[in-house]
């Protein structure tokens, strides 16, 4: 005999259009009856989740409707939390071949300055696409390439900043601004495709080597910098002390208090990287690790957390087994490393739950690919206290779907991002159904 | 040394892709083989659930809940899995050896892939493991009317003579729109290339068509003087660059054409229309859904993407639901992959058109298999699980329309070409091979070394192991890079 506010289906689903027109007051909702995934404990297969003031606010098998609450019937339905793509170039790229609308990789080799949140374009059409394929919030990541990305990798690329999918601008949707350092690591590289001449390039191995000797000494160098810089604004510094806009941002790095996200495939490049960050007493977070299952036991000893690329990808080597990357992920739960699974991508975030859903056909257990896509990037983003799993105190970023939400077929029926039920509405749709309504000439 | 060393040992290695085929049937003799307890989606013939497949000399011999086999025939038994005709996939540039463009001349009808097929490609076994039977061998997509192209079978371990689909029709790709026009690709020190815009690009395409009636014209008057008796008549001069044009004039040669905006696949098929030409095939065709009722009109194929999208200005209107609404005005439509990597997965980036526009199961597997097999004029012999058709098989493990399902075994012409089991139990040895010729190879340099060091000479170091590939070749990042496919 609860006092909610029960409404009816049909009145519900009209006032959904609005919703996407109007801003919306925060409201109270309930999602009843549903089968609820928290990913933190059990699987409440009758529950209850309560979204109050843009936060969870309740979930569990015996909770109670709160009064005023909207309230969607969740039966038949799957509740999740939204998937967290970890690696993406969201709002900083639009149409990739145009460089006009990318603003995902800064020129120069080091900008530690430069702060992904500054240029994340709220209107961007790639993020309403987005997140109605589940995915709530993602990490914008500069100098990050993405698909057919002609742009500059840098070494130092910036910093990477989380925000949720939805909102009228980026303070509304900012989870947190600087969230890691991006660094692109050396490698020694002797062949390249140069975009301007569309040809392969090749040069001598001695030339290679040099620059992956001047990029790492130069990346050194910096570190060591803003080691001294740190010390000295540590300790209030001279009165006439100079103040280097670079060398700040990189001070919470070699404090060990703002991680860096480093990109590495192969190898080789990984222990590089391993050995680099360890000396440098880097909190260090592997991006890419094609090849991170030859190096398992490495990173699982130092405790570093991979975000692997996306697994529909084909392998490094010609003599690899066709199924190299699809079931890496399987390899590396086994072997007891943490991972996420991103997309490394703009227009191609969408696949982010097909990715998981393969890497589960290939061994990975059913609650890792879940968690790979919303619980792990968010503890290996540090923003697990946010986002990531359904629990009383997290930001609302829900899914409610029809079925398993890695699945091709599966429809999202509901979508909540900051606790405000948002529209799946978006250009593709809109195109279909103008299109779809052309007279018959 | 090491790295120069463990650069040779790839090398040879590379040769080692070849024993993945090892096991499959010598080519000349054709097993009898009975797929058992599957659930059967013959595409045109419904779903039979525990059913059978009977293959002799290469072909579906029967179909049905249960075949009357031989007793010497090999059973497969598939208990729970699927059976699915073989993945067709319309747009691929795998087993193309080197580049996929002759991109200096905005007509290079002169190329042909026939010409370039690489047997040895690990695409064609990767692609093979994930359900491809059939694939159309395109050239680039960076002239207004490009090279000529092959429909071929994914034989593994065959030479490349043995690629080809005996009987499909060859084709020749044509390209409108940002590719050919070079919008995001210039050479430096080079002059723009015509044509710089699509109304250049119609252009080309009328005055090589314009040339090429004429040159038929010429020819066919000829031909009636010889036939009529006259030993004087003096043929025209042989033309390789219109030859193929007056194939596709004859309805010998099939146009595949490259094409994103709706103006400019109204533009194509009013050339073609004009030269009384037909259109086969619109690939990407990423607007083909404002012009849905245009292409139905024409007769002409869709093969589109699933959801790529926003690469350039181009792609900016593509919409994941492009492939069920000309479905469902009529075209007929095939989803490809343009990549080695996403013909891997076919079967899933089919499955999405059930969820954007709403296809059923059975229209959704469409896709890639009987429509694709339509489009390339082979759906008499391949494209449904139909008693008299070539066994291109695919055994997936669970429905194919889901993205855990994974492929079991795939058959082409009745023979097992792809076997994961076998795939993985043959690994640990393929592994050892490995390690023993880098050991081998190792030994050896060492030794060269020690005679070198003998002269005071230092060996030279090049070439590690790290590379920087170029794009996999499919039109986004080709397009933009330069105008690929």
């Amino acid at each position: 005999m609860h006092r909610a506010t029960l409404v009816a289906a049909a009145c519900f689903l009209a006032g959904l259009t609005a919703a996407a027109q109007t801003p919306q007051a925060a409201t109270t909702y309930a999602i009843t009856h549903a089968k609820i995934f928290t990913l933190a404990g059990s699987t409440i297969d009758d529950g209850t989740l309560v979204i109050k003031d843009g936060k969870i606010a309740a979930v569990g098998a015996s909770v109670e409707v709160p009064a005023g609450a909207q309230v969607i019937d969740g039966k038949g339905l799957q509740v999740y939390p939204g998937f967290f793509d970890s690696v993406t170039q969201m709002g900083l790229s639009e149409i990739s071949a145009v460089s006009s609308t990318v603003d995902s990789s800064e020129t120069g080799n080091f900008n530690p300055d430069v702060v992904a949140a500054t240029a994340v374009s709220p209107s961007s059409e790639h993020i309403p696409v987005t997140r109605a394929s589940g995915i709530t919030e993602v990490l914008a990541v500069p100098a990050s390439g993405g698909f057919d990305s002609s742009g500059s990798r840098a070494v130092l690329g910036g910093q990477a900043s989380a925000f949720s999918l939805a909102g009228w601008t980026m303070d509304d949707m900012q989870i947190k601004r600087s969230v890691a350092m991006t660094i692109n690591f050396p490698t020694v590289q002797t062949r390249s495709f140069d975009v301007a001449t569309f040809s392969r390039r090749e040069r001598p191995y001695a030339e290679a080597k040099q620059e992956y000797e001047k990029n790492l000494n130069e990346l050194t160098d910096w570190m060591d910098r803003a080691r001294h810089y740190a010390q000295a604004i540590g300790h209030g510094g001279p009165s006439d002390f100079e103040r280097d806009v670079k060398l700040e941002a990189l001070a919470p790095v070699v404090r060990g208090q703002l991680p860096v996200l480093v990109f590495a495939d192969r190898a080789r490049d990984i222990r590089n990287a391993v050995e680099f960050c360890d000396k440098q007493k880097l909190k260090m977070i592997l991006a890419g690790g094609s090849e991170a299952y030859k190096v398992k036991e490495l990173l699982r000893s130092k405790n570093i957390p991979v975000i692997l690329r996306p697994v529909l990808t084909l392998p490094t080597e010609e003599d690899d087994p066709y199924d190299r990357l699809l079931s890496q992920p399987a390899e590396l739960a086994q072997a007891g490393v943490k991972f996420a699974i991103g997309s490394f991508d703009n227009s191609f975030a969408r696949r982010l739950g097909q990715n998981a859903a393969n890497a589960a056909a290939h061994g990975l257990s059913q609650d890792d690919a879940l968690k790979a896509v919303t619980l792990y990037p968010a503890q290996i983003l540090g923003l697990s206290d946010q986002v990531g799993t359904l629990e009383t105190g997290k930001l609302a970023n829900v899914i409610i779907t029809n079925g398993d939400p890695l699945e091709l077929t599966t429809e999202l029926k509901y979508l909540f991002i900051k606790g405000q039920l948002t529209s799946t509405d978006n250009r593709h749709k809109r195109l279909f159904e103008k299109y779809s309504n052309r007279p018959k000439p | 040394m090491n790295r120069r060393l463990h650069a040779v040992a790839v090398a040879l290695l590379g040769s080692l892709g070849v024993s993945y085929a090892t096991w499959a049937t010598p080519p000349d003799s054709s097993p009898v083989i009975v797929i058992q307890n599957a659930t059967i989606l013959t595409v045109t013939k419904g779903t039979i659930e525990r059913g059978s497949i009977l293959i002799k000399d290469g072909k579906i011999a029967e179909v049905g809940p249960s075949v009357k086999a031989p007793k010497d025939a090999t059973v497969i038994d598939a208990e729970g899995k699927f059976v699915t005709p073989g993945i067709i996939d319309c747009h691929s540039h795998i087993a193309i050896d080197g580049s996929v463009n002759e991109g200096s001349i905005s007509v290079s009808s002169i190329a042909n892939t026939a010409e370039v097929l690489n047997s040895d490609d690990i695409d064609i076994y990767r692609d093979l493991a994930g359900g491809v039977t059939t694939a159309n061998i395109l050239h680039g997509s960076a002239n207004s009317i490009g090279g000529q192209t092959v429909v071929i079978k994914l034989r593994w371990g065959q030479p490349a003579a043995k690629l080809p689909f005996a009987g499909a029709l060859p084709g020749i790709k044509f390209a409108l729109g940002e590719n050919p026009k070079r919008s995001n690709f210039s050479v430096p020190g080079q002059p723009k290339r015509y044509p710089a815009t699509r109304m250049g690009v119609e252009e080309t395409i009328r005055a090589a068509f314009t040339e090429a009636r004429d040159y038929k014209n010429a020819w066919d008057a000829y031909n009636k003087k010889v036939s009529a008796g006259d030993k004087t008549a003096q043929p025209p001069r042989r033309d390789l660059r219109l030859d193929p044009l007056v194939e596709v004039l004859e309805g010998k040669r099939y146009v595949h054409s490259h094409c994103y905006r709706e103006d400019e696949i109204l533009m194509l098929l009013r050339v073609a229309k004009e030269f009384g030409f037909k259109v086969r095939t619109l690939q990407h065709v990423l607007e083909g859904y404002k012009v849905a009722d245009e292409l139905a009109a024409a007769g002409v194929g869709a093969s589109t993407f699933s959801d790529w999208w926003a690469y350039k200005v181009e792609a900016y209107d593509a919409i994941p639901y492009n492939a069920a609404l000309m479905t469902r005005r009529g075209v007929v439509v095939s989803i490809n992959s343009d990549d080695a990597e996403e013909a891997t997965h076919l079967n899933q980036e089919a499955a999405k058109s059930m969820k954007f526009g709403g296809l059923s199961h059975d229209e959704a597997l469409k896709l890639v298999t009987i429509n694709p097999a339509i489009q390339l004029g082979i759906d008499k012999r391949v494209g449904s699980i139909e008693v008299g058709k070539d066994a291109d098989l695919v055994i997936y493990d669970r429905d194919p329309l889901s993205a855990y399902a994974v492929v079991q075994k795939t058959l082409i012409d009745g023979r097992v070409l792809f076997d994961r089991d076998q795939d993985v139990a043959g690994r640990a040895a393929l592994e050892k091979e490995k390690k023993d010729l880098i050991a081998k190879e190792k030994a050896a340099a060492k030794k060269s070394e020690e005679k070198k060091g003998e002269h005071g000479k230092k060996p030279d170091e090049k070439k590690p192991e790290e590379n920087a590939k170029p794009p996999a070749s499919d039109d986004a990042k080709d397009s933009v890079n330069g105008g690929a496919q």
